[in-house]
């Protein structure tokens, strides 16, 4: 990945981590993708209200700088798993949204064939080993990936997204004790967004902090403001210099907020108008990002307008893709249950 | 003294009867995940904790091996908790809870202590939420002794049901089909029982049987009217108990139509509809039967998210005018 010149850098020396490593170019990628998975949740959610997606979905609005952030400074070969609040990872691992949205659809041409869904989106190719039905599922899953990367020699650095939800299932804890015991190079990196569904992690979690829990597997745990895309991608820089240098896993807490609902039945009883009001308009990791970009020069009010049309293109398309696409066979029920002998 | 009679969704009708079951006795509490200000993932527990308040309405962490565990040990020592599973593919997490220490703890102790556990599942597909929480699991706890297994098919049978259940001094495992929560029914105000372990004829008949479980009871009954235009007479069983099975009941409606169809939307091998038959083989009613047993159950694959085939995978209605036509024709 190339980074920005020395020349350049030194004059971005008072700049956030971020400014100081990547290039413009690299920088407005970013906020492309922000606004690509932004877009993104907007339109899926649109046309579930449309009935063209069915189910359900949980959006990640509002967390979008915590995905960027964490996957920025993965390289393409690197690996993670991913939750059922999953599509703003499997965007910043490097998924076409026409393809999401055609999983969505649940068409074949979609990244699960249409047996899988929201809950269910990976993109196995760009290192995405799937979101997760179960909370706290892929967490384990992760450690044995980082085992196999360990074993296989592979340099592969794997990352862990998961809720604060799902730092009170046992696979969390077990998992995380194994990791530090063999030094796998995995990051843990927990999006803590206030809630498991309705419940506060003051109600239901024990520790303050979910990165104090790193200390009883003794690893470094790391508290990142979630909505701040270079501290993000900082914290995320060091963790994997720290894996690949076979120092063991980190636990990274990204404090972030998601603006809807849980899922699409959710009526938001549990927390104020005002709080998702707060976050909405003074905290929008889009938004802080955005004017970051222009305070320090690295876009003008043309360079955002071009990436809100070419994001809105892509979503537009992404759909249209979906919808040409076929349907499963109904002869073909029974595919993937088993691997397919050649 | 005829108890006021209203339609009630099957969902109210367990919230009835766990309000009913919390005002009777004091010990009687529900934990789950997001039961209490959410009301449930399915609005089964509504707005319970408003009235019971947040000590008798305990939202939990995620955490279903632990809860599930803490809801055993508080059995264990004179409590009557009721416990949600938010979807019951997650009694995936708390299997050891359930099956090595809640099924067991009576007969390893030698019958000094008993576990009054109620475990509450929404089972089922047909929701999209695809492989994860989709599944119908009540086979696997119906092979464990020490467990009660029980699939109410009606908003009467859900509220009877749970309430015997909550009486019952052992684990007691309720599976419920998400789909069903939103059907309505007559049901009776007031504290009543519908007994553990005791099938339904839910409609007599005379040319075959069918034995259906949960959300196939309705189908079954849908199909069996379909069916009554063509001079078919189908009886449907409604087995309601999977574990203590009643077998008489099944027995002797076998020995009238001589001619058997389980309907279950569980993967179809190794499921309800193999112990059903094999009891019928095993029974006196063997030697009435004019055909072969015929098994409708759910594919050999896990719930696909695609609607088409997720509904391609259970037992619908035409499946089973088709399976029950053929059956009393004697089409193999
Ligand atoms: C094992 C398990 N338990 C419960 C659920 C139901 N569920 C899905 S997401 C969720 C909340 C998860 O909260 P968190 O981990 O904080 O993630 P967030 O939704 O906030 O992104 C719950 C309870 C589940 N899918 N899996
Ligand atoms: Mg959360």
């Amino acid at each position: 990945m190339a980074t920005a010149s020395k020349a350049v850098t030194d004059s971005r020396a008072n700049l956030p981590f971020v400014y100081r490593q990547y290039s413009a170019e690299q920088l407005k990628q970013v906020l492309h993708k922000m606004y690509l998975i932004r877009r993104f949740e907007e339109g899926a959610e649109e046309c579930y209200t449309r009935g063209l997606i069915h189910g359900t979905m949980h959006l990640s609005i509002g967390q979008e700088a915590s995905a960027m952030g964490i996957c920025m400074p993965l390289a393409e070969d690197d690996q993670i798993t991913s939750t059922h609040r999953g599509h703003g990872h499997c965007i910043a691992k490097g998924a076409e949204v026409k393809r999401m949205f055609a999983e969505f659809f649940g068409k074949t041409t979609g990244y699960c064939k249409g047996r899988g869904g929201s809950m269910h989106i990976a993109d196995v190719g760009k290192g995405n080993l799937g979101a997760n039905g179960i909370v706290g599922g892929g967490i384990p899953i992760a450690v044995g990936a980082a085992l196999s990367s360990k074993m296989m020699k592979t340099g592969k650095v794997v990352v862990s997204f998961f809720g604060d939800g799902a730092n009170n299932e046992g696979a969390f804890h077990e998992a995380l004790n194994m990791a530090a015991v063999w030094k796998l190079p995995v990051i843990f990196v927990c999006e803590n967004n206030g809630y498991g569904m309705s419940t506060s992690t003051a109600r239901s979690t024990a520790v303050k902090n979910i990165a104090e829990r790193a200390a009883a597997y003794s690893m470094p745990g790391v508290i990142v403001n979630g909505n701040i895309f270079s501290e993000v991608a900082e914290a995320s820089h060091q963790a994997i210099a720290r894996a690949r240098a076979g120092e063991g896993p980190t636990l990274i807490e990204s404090k972030t907020y998601r603006h809807r609902g849980h899922s699409k039945s959710d009526r938001n009883r549990y927390r104020t108008k005002e709080e998702i009001e707060d976050w909405m308009s003074n905290r929008d990791p889009i938004i802080l990002f955005e004017s970051e970009l222009r305070e320090f020069g690295f876009i003008d009010d043309k360079g955002i307008e071009a990436i809100r049309d070419a994001v809105a293109q892509e979503i537009a398309e992404g759909i249209e893709f979906a919808k040409a696409s076929p349907s499963p066979d109904i002869s073909e029920t029974g595919n993937y249950v088993y691997t397919e002998q050649a | 003294m005829d108890a006021m009679v209203r339609e009630l969704s099957y969902a109210q009708a367990i919230q009835e009867a766990m309000a009913i079951a919390m005002d009777m006795d004091e010990r009687v509490f529900l934990m789950g995940e997001d039961i209490g200000v959410y009301g449930g993932a399915f609005q089964v527990t509504g707005d319970l904790v408003e009235r019971y308040g947040a000590d008798r309405v305990i939202d939990t962490p995620i955490s279903e091996l632990g809860g599930a565990g803490v809801a055993v040990g508080a059995a264990l020592t004179g409590m009557r908790p009721i416990f949600e599973f938010q979807f019951s593919d997650f009694a995936t997490l708390a299997m050891e809870q359930i099956v090595n220490q809640a099924a067991k703890m009576r007969f390893m102790l030698g019958g000094e202590v008993s576990v009054p556990v109620v475990m509450r599942f929404p089972a089922g597909s047909g929701t999209g939420a695809a492989a994860q929480h989709s599944q119908s699991l009540e086979a696997w706890l119906g092979h464990v002794p020490g467990l009660k297994v029980i699939q109410p098919a009606t908003p009467y049978d859900a509220k009877g049901m749970l309430l015997a259940a909550v009486a019952d001094p052992d684990p007691v495992m309720i599976f419920e089909h998400k789909l069903l929560y939103k059907m309505k029914g007559p049901v009776p105000e007031g504290y009543y029982t519908v007994p553990i372990g005791k099938a339904d004829i839910c409609r007599e008949g005379r040319d075959l049987t069918i034995v259906a479980t949960s959300i196939m009871v309705q189908k079954a009954l849908d199909a069996a009217a379909a069916l009554e235009s063509e001079g078919i007479d189908v009886e449907v069983v409604d087995l309601r108990t999977i574990r203590p099975m009643d077998k008489q009941t099944v027995i002797d409606s076998v020995k009238k139509t001589s001619r058997l169809l389980c309907v279950y939307e569980a993967v179809k091998t190794l499921g309800i509809g193999a112990e059903v038959s094999a009891m019928i083989a095993e029974s006196e009613a063997f030697d009435y039967l004019d055909a072969p047993i015929v098994r409708l159950g759910g594919a050999e694959t896990p719930i696909p998210y695609n609607p088409e085939l997720e509904k391609a995978t259970v037992p619908q209605i035409p499946d089973i005018v088709t399976a029950a036509r053929d059956l009393a024709k004697g089409v193999r």
